[in-house]
């Protein structure tokens, strides 16, 4: 019975399977995730200011790194595992990420496509005024 | 013996108890699994802020544009400060967890000054474009950019006064169950605002620094 085993709190660093022996080792899940998160900030910024890259992908790097470095945090700094003792943190997480991208991704799409079919402001007048 | 506990680890993992035939989980599990519900809503509604924001972010009405509003020199350090801080965050939960109450406050110190240079920075930004006509009024990209970064900055003044609220918990309390759940809640929290700011930074001056 003693190897019954309960979910495990999202964000408990405690909970660590080798952190339960002392802080150093947790300390280093830390570290790392701290230096993997700076290269990627200092690569972010110098993808925006360089210009040395083609100005068309600029945009689609600058959110491949943000994702990126979003994944670094969830794993190093929130230690979301595959784990079946976070199933139900994952679970959560994923549906979170699923609304977030129906609201960010649908709002760009219909208003693109409203401005795109939106009449001019000079034919509006012009209509208006007959 | 060895090959008796070997046999019964083969034939039998669906007769050991699963977590949901368990009973009730520990509270310390329920409670962090609450609060990261909350925190997804939360993250939720600030995507309703970026899908407005994005929609806006063309929409200047004749008034300065955020290329030309945006000093990246100042949003590397905000982003800098907020990163460190999320770091002296995760050390001070392993504090927490092996209860060294010295540890625990040198943590949550270190964490509460670079919140604090992080506000204070963000608010000499806001202060600096409405002294030179940026108000929101001002048009309908600023007037989404001042509720979304506004959002994400109030957000940070309310983990400041929690964190000021804990310490001041650990000192009268010490590290009672019910204060080390809290403490689990707020750097969940704390991460939280550094993932969302990751989001932020790359949309609002990264990208907005582009055009």
């Amino acid at each position: 019975m003693t190897d019954t085993q309960y979910d495990r709190a999202p964000g408990d660093a405690t909970a660590l399977p080798d952190v339960e022996q002392g802080t150093s080792s947790g300390a280093l899940v830390y570290t790392i995730g701290l230096a993997l998160a700076v290269v990627l900030t200092a690569m972010s910024f110098w993808v925006a200011n360089t210009s040395l890259l083609w100005v068309g992908g600029v945009s689609l790097g600058l959110t491949v790194l943000a994702v990126a470095q979003m994944g670094v945090h969830l794993v190093f700094f929130l230690h979301v595992t595959t784990g079946p003792d976070n199933t139900n943190n994952v679970m959560a997480l994923a549906f979170g990420v699923l609304i977030v991208a129906l609201v960010v991704v649908g709002s760009l799409l219909i208003m693109a496509d409203l401005n795109e079919n939106m009449m001019p402001a000079e034919l509006m007048n012009l209509h208006l005024q007959h | 013996m060895n090959v008796n506990v070997a046999l019964i680890d083969d034939v039998s993992p669906e007769t050991r108890p699963i977590a949901s035939e368990a009973g009730p989980a520990p509270k310390r599990v329920v409670v962090a699994y609450g609060f990261w519900i909350f925190l997804l809503s939360d993250i939720v509604m600030f995507a309703a802020l970026f899908a407005a924001y994005a929609v806006l972010a063309q929409a200047t009405a004749g008034g300065p544009s955020g290329a030309q509003l945006f000093n990246q020199v100042s949003v590397a350090i905000e982003t800098a400060c907020l990163l460190a801080s999320s770091y002296t965050c995760g050390l001070m939960s392993l504090a927490v967890g092996s209860q060294r109450r010295f540890r625990t406050y040198l943590a949550a110190v270190a964490t509460f000054a670079l919140g604090a240079a992080f506000l204070t920075l963000e608010l000499r930004e806001f202060a600096g474009m409405i002294a030179v006509g940026a108000a929101p009024q001002r048009s309908a990209f600023l007037s989404a950019f001042f509720t979304l970064v506004g959002c994400h900055g109030l957000h940070v003044t309310v983990g400041l006064i929690w964190l000021a609220v804990m310490m001041l918990q650990i000192a009268v309390k010490g590290f009672r169950a019910t204060v080390e759940r809290r403490l689990l809640c707020f750097s969940l929290f704390w991460h939280a605002l550094d993932i969302i700011w990751v989001w932020l930074f790359t949309v609002v001056y990264l990208m907005g620094g582009l055009s």
